[in-house]
């Protein structure tokens, strides 16, 4: 029974994964940029949440809803002034400036909060738990999986069922005859950068919640969210959600063996889907 | 009967290579022009100097009475510009549907709610409506062709640029389509139409402009041109 608990933990911080990664995927598919900053990224919301909750002194839950809005134009303007004149035919200016924004978000944090480990109280809901027949879940870990379903769900209405979707898709297909047909690639842009961003809230919210995070934590979970991304396959949500699960999984069950193997087991399952599957379990179909 | 297009001694070179000479011709409201020409006589870049996605290096044109020489090509798709290209480019993951959706929203910077009816009237018009659910990416060549006058007819444009849409079909898909495009003609748009295959150009135009090395080297009735010496010795390659 023990077992079972432990890969449900697992498929539950799968979601927390997920969300780290549904951002990145988002960024990827329309725009062909790496973001090497969306962990600092994610680390920022979640300071910025901080904020927030210390100022008002709300639920971290409704701070994130304050801070939404101001990371999606954080992102807007990061989009217009900055990474959009680093797209083109070279990959390598995309790579080379965010790496530097990931540097200037660190030493940022590090300058406004020094180094001390900070996390947002969720009060009792931090310990709370539900028992489903003999198996208990956290409620927090529960909620993070919850919320990555609800991010994907509403994710891909946006990009099949809504004008902005098909822009992002037309643009992301092909932008200079979209631009032909009257779409701003630069302003789609911006606006996909925005959404991924209030993304980026909401994992900084369950990042922040579940465990400490100081001003260093970002890149390690850039590579969980990208290990998700890739053995998902390129551009699927729902397969990056699988890829979140798989490395979570591997990582409980890795702990329940040897606590000192829990990072090490989700960056081998990750070598190993990679070795199966080169191209992530659900690739898209053309490309 | 007003002016539509006005190109006053446009020229465009490519280093010493003239792709247009002092290009001069008034487009009234309604008309259909073809233009015809040999291989490299500057038909497309003609296109792209209307539509804006070249600059000339000297003249003026003339849009619905506003000079739009230095207009960007999107706000010119805005005014009621709409062009179709010689190798169909549709966006290959979206829906034969979305991608006039897309053409049709933006193209014209409407909601999509106000643009659905006539999004189906021109999948029924270019008769895409059986394919509409499919992604543009499976298609063959000749629905291409129809997404692309279908695309630029989404964006309910005044004057519609069609770059030979005829190319690589059969005589049966080629009747089809100038069925298509004569129907849209008499409902009051604005064409110009630049292809290789004659007869089909003929069957619509009311006015034929003769293209060589960047010039204009005849503009008027299509019959009399086709008859025309020059045309003939030049175009066809026929010796006289």
């Amino acid at each position: 029974m023990i077992w079972i608990e432990t890969i449900v933990q697992g498929v539950l911080l799968g979601g927390l994964y997920a969300l780290f990664a549904a951002g990145l995927s988002l960024v990827f598919g329309i725009m062909r940029l790496v973001n090497l900053a969306h962990g600092d990224l994610i680390v920022m919301g979640a300071y910025l949440i901080l904020v927030v909750v210390s100022v008002s002194g709300l639920n971290p839950f409704f701070a994130a809803l304050v801070a939404a809005p101001f990371m999606f134009t954080v992102g807007w303007i990061l989009q217009r002034a900055v990474l959009n004149r680093t797209l083109g035919e070279d990959i390598l200016p995309p790579l080379l400036v965010t790496f530097g924004l990931s540097v200037v978000i660190q030493n940022t944090l590090l300058e406004g909060f020094t180094a001390d480990s900070q996390r947002l109280s969720m009060g009792p809901l931090e310990t709370a738990s539900v028992n489903v027949g003999p198996i208990t879940m956290g409620t927090l870990p529960i909620l993070t999986f919850g919320s990555a379903i609800v991010v994907i769900l509403v994710l891909n209405w946006i990009f099949y069922r809504t004008a902005i979707g098909r822009a992002f898709r037309a643009t992301s297909d092909d932008p200079v005859t979209a631009s032909l047909m009257g779409i701003r690639p630069d302003r789609v842009f911006a606006t996909a950068m925005g959404l991924a961003l209030v993304v980026v809230t909401i994992a900084a919210l369950y990042l922040g919640t579940r465990s400490n995070f100081d001003p260093y934590v970002g890149p390690a979970r850039l590579i969980y969210a990208f290990e998700a991304v890739i053995i998902g396959g390129l551009g699927s949500l729902w397969g990056t959600l699988a890829g979140g699960i798989i490395i979570g999984v591997a990582q409980t069950l890795g702990a329940a063996i040897n606590p000192e193997w829990q990072i090490l087991a989700g960056h081998v399952a990750f070598l190993i889907v990679l070795l199966v599957r080169p191209r992530g379990l659900f690739p898209r179909a053309f490309d | 009967m007003t002016t539509i297009l006005s190109l006053k001694d446009v020229s465009k070179s490519f280093g010493a290579l003239k792709v247009a000479d002092h290009v001069s011709f008034d487009l009234p409201e309604g008309q259909a022009l073809g233009i015809i020409g040999p291989n490299g006589a500057g038909k497309s870049t003609l296109f792209n100097l209307i539509t804006g996605n070249l600059a000339p290096d000297a003249g003026r044109i003339e849009y619905l009475g506003r000079d739009v020489t230095r207009v960007a090509p999107m706000q010119r798709c805005l005014a009621g510009m709409g062009r179709s290209f010689q190798i169909p480019q549709p966006f290959t993951r979206l829906t034969v549907f979305e991608n006039l959706l897309v053409a049709a929203t933006h193209g014209q910077d409407r909601r999509e709610s106000e643009v659905v009816d006539d999004v189906a009237h021109v999948l029924e018009r270019t008769e895409l409506i059986d394919v509409a659910n499919r992604p543009a990416g499976g298609l063959t060549l000749l629905q291409r062709k129809r997404l692309e006058l279908a695309r630029a007819m989404a964006t309910q444009p005044k004057l519609l640029l069609l770059d030979e849409i005829a190319g690589g079909l059969t005589d049966a898909e080629c009747s089809a389509l100038i069925e298509t495009i004569r129907a849209l003609h008499s409902g009051g748009v604005t064409i110009i139409w630049i292809e290789h295959v004659l007869h089909a150009l003929t069957a619509v135009v009311e006015r034929l402009l003769v293209l060589d090395f960047g010039r204009v080297i005849g503009l008027g009735d299509p019959d009399e041109i086709m008859d025309s010496r020059e045309v003939k010795e030049i175009y066809l390659g026929i010796e006289v």
